[in-house]
């Protein structure tokens, strides 16, 4: 299992061609409290870039991006229930939604965590 | 404003103070202020309304106004032909809400009103200070003398333990009601100390020369009931509370018959009242007060969990359709768990419970205009 971040401050934990996908604790600092996430729907075609979840918190809306292309396999709806856990758990029970990888050529671009460290310094 | 302009904000007396706090730092209205503190919004907004929340106001402006009689009553009376309220049935020790309006029955901005005795205080928006006291000495020069209180500080606290926390500090703020207000010692520095805020919640908002400002907060928090509150909480409590922000829910566009403030126009200002009239836009604010206006400021509530925000328009139906308003504020109430917002309506449609959409992100969102406050006021009457 091999976790790979984006600098969009998403997180990957990939598993053969499934990746699943949350936003980082960094993230969830900058976010402050949140309090409502909308997820994609289960079966939809994600490009690269494309805007696949929402997460707002007290302050703001926030775009969350497929970090790849896929297609999602399964959400959390428990994080549809309870966004706090995005504040609580982000990199752990707070996951968003899981892709199968359409192109694993497109992990080359991602960063390791000691990337997305030096990246958050 | 882009973060490169930090040199040129403005810093209150408390600065430091925010700093050392760990407060995260925004501009705003000129100003560098703290949006947030450590504890975050959530738990800011949620202590206030449980204990006592500590804001530093004192971007916002103060001023006096003395009429050259030296007569208070002419003072108010002078005012009166710049608001639409009755200034001078406002007794000594005594504070109300009014509002500058133009020629159009525009809100110029939204100030609070107090009668020291010997002369009128007056509280106004940050952003729209140097225009107001621009405007009263354009109109009130001859018979008033207008002082900038730029030397001061203005905090507020508010919440349920307020009272307590204060009355450590100043001994009378027990026996004072809502809205009542006037010079008092504060550990023994020379404040004024008005029963009043802008989170619903009982309160009182203090005004403290500048160089002992941090003094008197840092006396403030010592206390555990207290927490420093930053602009986040205090807008998410103004918004549970449907207290409007001029620039958002009120501006030179709207009219106070539009805002929904016809409880802040006295009936002696409205027609046939004794000194009806007399104010900047009298004509139209008064027609609408006999015929109705066409749109109206509501409160909104989603039926969902999503937030929704300043700037989303509202639509009669939920999928086509003209646009009927938009909404000037909204956001996530922590007291109640859900979304509130609130916004302007074509009359016909701003009864409560009448259901409206919004749209965010592409999609329409149920909404029902619901009654404000959305958290009852706990106003010490």
């Amino acid at each position: 299992m091999t976790t790979l971040f984006t600098s969009d401050h998403e997180w990957l934990r990939i598993e053969g061609d499934v990746a699943t996908i949350g936003v980082t604790d960094y993230a969830q600092s900058q976010l402050g409290d949140v309090v409502f996430v909308e997820l994609p729907k289960v079966g939809r075609a994600l490009k690269k870039a494309e805007a696949a979840a929402v997460v707002e918190s007290v302050k703001a809306a926030s775009d969350v991006y497929a970090p790849i292309s896929g297609e999602v396999i399964e959400v959390n709806e428990a994080l549809a229930a309870e966004p706090a856990l995005v504040n609580s758990d982000a990199g752990g029970k707070a996951w968003f939604f899981k892709l199968k990888i359409a192109d694993k050529s497109e992990l080359g671009g991602l960063m390791d965590e000691a990337a997305y460290k030096a990246h958050t310094a | 404003m882009l973060a490169s302009d930090k040199s040129s904000l403005k810093r209150t007396p408390l600065h430091g103070l925010h700093v050392a706090r760990g407060g995260k730092m925004v501009p705003f209205a000129g100003y560098e202020m703290p949006v947030q503190f450590p504890a975050g919004v959530l738990k800011e907004h949620l202590h206030t309304r449980s204990a006592a929340g500590l804001f530093d106001v004192s971007h916002m402006g103060q001023l006096a106004l003395r009429a050259k009689s030296g007569k208070v009553e002419d003072a108010a009376l002078a005012l009166e032909r710049l608001v639409p309220q009755d200034i001078l049935a406002v007794g000594p020790g005594r504070q109300r809400y009014a509002q500058f309006t133009n020629s159009d029955g525009g809100i110029l901005d939204d100030l609070m009103v107090a009668n020291f005795g010997d002369h009128l205080f007056l509280v106004v928006n940050a952003a729209c200070k140097a225009e107001d006291e621009a405007h009263l000495r354009a109109h009130l020069s001859e018979t008033c003398i207008i002082d900038s209180l730029s030397q001061r500080a203005l905090i507020a606290l508010q919440g349920p333990k307020a009272e307590s926390a204060l009355a450590n500090l100043c001994g009378d703020v027990a026996t004072m009601r809502f809205m009542d207000t006037g010079p008092r010692k504060v550990a023994g520095f020379d404040c004024f100390v008005s029963r009043s805020g802008y989170t619903g919640e009982d309160g009182f908002e203090i005004s403290v020369p500048a160089e002992q400002a941090e003094a008197l907060v840092a006396l403030l928090l010592d206390n555990p009931d207290v927490l420093p509150i930053g602009l986040g909480a205090r807008d998410s409590l103004r918004l549970e509370a449907g207290l409007c922000l001029y620039g958002h829910d009120l501006d030179t566009t709207t009219t106070p018959v539009e805002g929904a403030l016809e409880w802040s126009v006295q009936k002696s200002r409205r027609s046939g009242g004794a000194r009806a009239g007399g104010f900047p836009g009298a004509e139209k604010i008064l027609s609408q007060f006999e015929t109705g206006a066409s749109r109206r400021r509501v409160g909104l509530r989603a039926q969902g969990r999503a937030p929704v925000r300043e700037g989303a328009v509202l639509f009669a139906d939920s999928a086509s359709g003209e646009p009927v308003g938009n909404v000037t504020s909204g956001g996530f109430g922590p007291s109640l768990s859900a979304p509130v917002a609130m916004g302007y309506l074509p009359t016909a449609l701003a009864a409560n419970g009448t259901q409206v959409f919004a749209e965010v992100r592409g999609q329409r969102l149920p909404l029902q205009v619901a009654a404000m406050p959305f958290v009852p006021n706990t106003y010490k009457r």
